[in-house]
Formats: structure tokens, C-alpha cells, sequence
């Protein structure tokens, strides 16, 4: 019933020169997402991939499982000094993620342009 | 829906993760219907959907033979859901998260659901049903806030 989470890595370069790894999700974000969320970014080498950028342009639906997977994430990130970053969400979903407190570890952006400018 | 006094409409779901946002678009249908803002619906639907998926997850324990019952009343100034399941109902409510010691992998990164609707709406309250079932979360979401 959940639409299946669909994910793909693009590489980057932000304006200042620093390579830039981009998570691009497609679908819901909830408890079936794992592979697509956390399987993903634990696939990407973290010797390189110091800087992440989660894509949700194409996420309609975020539940607190699937937010859940993205804290997941974002522990593992820290244990591994890497920084994550993320745009595209709804500004409901950017309230939600703040109430949270993602936003605390993990800096929004309207945009991939304005996120990459700032990295 | 102007001559709106009090509207009910009642959605059955079966305890499958996924059939909440059945609930979550019948919510929001509802409430724009009554003309609340849209920010205001998408409040609602992520409250209506987190508390379905306690219901299904920990009320009816994914048991697909038990069933979740929604009920909207929409009357003139407010949307009142019930969210009810089979389950004994909470029997404390959870603290509320703290990102930090998730961070630290001092509390479970999940658990926030509940958080999430009492944050979201005006009202909610656990109910645990009388013979430990029939439990319901109770949603009161204010059309006032449109005045804001």
C-alpha cells in the first residue's frame, strides 16, 4: 500500500569546489524504506563522501518511521564525520523536521541550488 | 458544506501498514471541505496517520484480522477523529524526544509518533477502552486557527 521508496546517488560539485554526494528520493518515506534510505547511504564510501545532500523533491509522504530512518542515518553519518544536509521538503515537513529536531544535525535547504552554494 | 452542523463520516482499515493513508486523505478531504487552511490539513493527515499506525502497530499488534476504526466529526467549528483499535490503550505516555540522546544512541531514533499529535493538533487524549479494548486516540483540530 506504502508507494515503494525509490533512491539514486549523484555526484556533485558545490560552487567552492567541494564534491558533493546527493541521496534523490522518489516515493514515501516509511518503516518499508530502509534499503532505500539507510541501505543507500551505508553503501556510499566513507572515506569520500564526507558531504551529503538528501534530495525530497519527490517525497510526498514522510511518517515518524521514516523519519526515524533518516536519525538513523544521520548517527551513523556522525560516527563517520560526515556532514548531511537536505532539500526539497515541504514546508509541513520542514516544520515536522524541526520539531524534531533534525534540523539541529542536519542543515534544510529550499533548494539543491541554495544547499550547494552554502557548502 | 455551509449548513454544517455535525458530519459524520467513518472509515474502516485493516491493520496493514500502509491502509493509514486511507485515513490520512479521508481526514484531509473532510477538513477541506470545512475550509480549514492547507497548512492546517497537513497538520491533520500526518496526526491522523501517526495515530493509525499505532493503532495498527501497537493497538492491533499488525493483527489483520482486527480492523481500525476512524471516526470523523466535522461539526462548525471544529474536526474531531477517533482513531480507534482493539488494543488496552497506553498506559503511560511516552516523554518526548530528545534528538540529542538519539543522537547518542541513548533512546530508540523511533518513537515519536505520539509526539508528533499532540504537536500537530489542538487536542488529543488516549482513551483505554473499558474491558481492555476498544482504546482510541481522540483529535480535536480548531477551524479558528484560520484566523491566525
Amino acid at each position: 500500500m506504502q508507494s515503494e521508496t525509490k533512491s539514486h546517488v549523484d555526484q556533485l560539485t558545490s560552487p567552492a569546489g567541494h564534491p558533493v554526494t546527493v541521496l534523490r528520493f522518489e516515493g514515501d518515506i516509511a518503516s518499508t524504506s530502509k534499503d532505500a534510505v539507510l541501505g543507500t547511504y551505508q553503501a556510499l564510501p566513507k572515506e569520500t563522501a564526507k558531504l551529503i545532500l538528501l534530495d525530497f523533491t519527490k517525497v510526498d509522504y514522510i511518517n515518524s518511521s521514516g523519519i526515524a530512518l533518516v536519525i538513523q542515518m544521520l548517527i551513523e553519518a556522525a560516527n563517520s564525520a560526515q556532514k548531511v544536509y537536505a532539500y526539497g521538503l515541504s514546508a509541513h515537513f520542514v516544520k515536522v523536521f524541526t520539531m524534531v529536531g533534525i534540523t539541529k544535525y542536519a542543515g534544510l535547504f529550499p533548494s539543491q541550488a541554495e544547499a550547494l552554494a552554502a557548502l | 458544506m455551509s449548513d454544517l452542523k455535525t458530519t459524520t463520516v467513518e472509515v474502516r482499515l485493516p491493520s496493514r501498514m500502509g491502509f493509514e493513508k486511507v485515513a490520512m486523505s479521508t481526514a484531509a478531504s473532510v477538513a477541506k471541505l470545512m475550509g480549514f487552511r492547507e497548512d492546517r490539513v497537513e497538520d491533520l493527515k500526518t496526526a491522523v496517520a501517526e495515530a493509525c499506525i499505532n493503532a495498527i502497530e501497537h493497538g492491533n499488534r499488525l493483527n489483520e484480522k482486527l480492523s481500525v476504526g476512524v471516526v470523523l466529526s466535522a461539526g462548525q467549528d471544529s474536526l474531531e477523529v477517533k482513531v480507534i483499535d482493539d488494543g488496552k490503550g497506553m498506559s503511560k505516555q511516552p516523554a518526548k524526544p530528545d534528538i540529542d540522546r538519539k543522537m547518542h544512541g541513548e533512546e530508540d531514533p523511533r518513537g515519536m509518533g505520539m509526539f508528533l499529535i499532540q504537536a500537530l493538533v489542538d487536542e488529543a487524549e488516549w482513551v483505554a477502552g473499558s474491558n481492555g479494548k476498544s482504546s482510541y486516540v481522540r483529535l480535536m483540530i480548531r477551524l479558528d486557527k484560520d484566523a491566525e
